[in-house]
């Protein structure tokens, strides 16, 4: 059996989609005042989840390809575009510093019951418009500074795989211990339900 | 606290499961798991419903509508879907789900509705600018390593925390 399945259907989206919704729920990643804890410095939990999240799935697909069960281009590898990533992140930072959510969390906020959550979707959708409005304008912008297509870490500072990840845990790891002390001098309860 | 409300998983916890499902998701489809698109499918729909000669001429969402906008046809809207029911299954089984307005709790509801709005606004824009959110290029550009998934991050956590620190006063 050869990965990946490549299956675009209903069954996998509701699949996949009804993980990722109990996983952030359990996360805590339904609480808009959580998620500004972690820009705030307070609340560690989203650098956490994320950076964990990241290091499983990074190793999985080593794995993955290392060993044969998927081609070593099997998984959609995003290209850079250096200024539109770097400032589409920023105001998707700006957006959840402000509103309390990013896209994804915002639908998790609303299936907890939260309706915030619904009215920061209407203003994505307001933002996508507006988006699409100006974007003749901005195009030149949107388009600079493009990296090679699919460029990975490994690729960008001519290092093997394992050395990346050997990087990130270690990175993971200092993030986690001074996280903690910091939630820990707060008083900060991360598994607090409120 | 109530007794019957569960505490969240601890965040390590949290971690191995999202990455175990953000794995499964890459063997299954080939690509990581998402949020934005939605977004950006059921906003190309409504132009069409809406604005149709004018959603059609646009650069940006007209060639969504030319390939039959339709956000049901998308893995991303199922996606969606799947998010919101296994959320609402987490936060009813937990005691946590509570209807309510929450957000920035120290100003007035009027300004929280204002902020959710605005907050999303910066975000759908945001998310069309960097081709994807959070989860899109943040966590599954992250998962294979690219280069793409990193700058995000740095440019969301510097972009969160600065402007965190001028509306600090309306959330605590």
């Amino acid at each position: 059996m050869t990965f990946p399945l490549n299956d675009a259907g209903v069954a996998s989206g509701l699949l996949c989609g009804a993980l990722f919704g109990y996983v952030l729920e359990n996360a805590g990643f339904a609480n808009p005042r959580k998620l500004t804890a972690q820009l705030r410095l307070t609340d560690w939990s989203v650098f956490k989840v994320m950076f964990t999240a990241i290091i499983v799935a990074a190793i999985g697909l080593y794995i993955a390809t290392a060993t044969g069960l998927m081609p070593a281009n099997g998984a959609f590898t995003p290209t850079t575009f250096f200024w539109a990533t770097l400032l589409g992140g920023a105001l998707i930072g700006a957006g959840m510093a402000v509103g309390g959510y990013c896209p994804g969390t915002s639908a998790v906020g609303l299936a907890s019951g939260r309706l915030d959550g619904i009215l920061f979707m209407i203003g994505m959708v307001l933002g996508t418009a507006l988006f699409a409005v100006v974007f003749d304008p901005i195009k030149p912008f949107y388009l600079a500074a493009q990296g090679p297509p699919g460029q990975t870490l490994g690729a960008l500072f001519g290092l093997p795989t394992w050395a990346v990840l050997a990087g990130l845990i270690v990175v993971a790891a200092l993030g986690f211990a001074f996280g903690s002390w910091r939630e820990r001098a707060l008083g900060v309860d991360a598994r607090d339900p409120g | 606290m109530q007794a019957n409300v569960r505490p969240l998983w601890p965040p390590l916890t949290a971690g191995v499961a999202l990455g175990l499902v953000l794995l499964m998701t890459f063997l299954l489809t080939g690509h990581g798991l998402g949020a934005s698109g939605f977004f950006t499918a059921l906003t190309a729909w409504l132009g069409g419903e809406i604005a149709q000669p004018a959603a059609l001429a646009n650069s940006y969402i007209g060639p969504y509508l030319k390939g039959g906008a339709n956000p049901l046809a998308t893995w991303i809207s199922w996606e969606i879907v799947g998010v919101i029911l296994g959320a609402a299954a987490a936060a009813l089984s937990s005691g946590r789900f509570r209807v309510k307005l929450d957000g920035a709790t120290k100003v007035s509801p009027g300004g929280r509705i204002a902020m959710a709005v605005g907050g999303g606004v910066l975000s759908g824009f945001g998310a069309r600018l960097a081709r994807g959110c959070t989860s899109g290029v943040g966590l599954s550009g992250g998962a294979p390593l690219a280069v793409a998934g990193f700058v995000f991050l740095i440019g969301f956590f510097a972009g969160g925390v600065a402007i965190s620190r001028l509306v600090r006063r309306a959330w605590t």
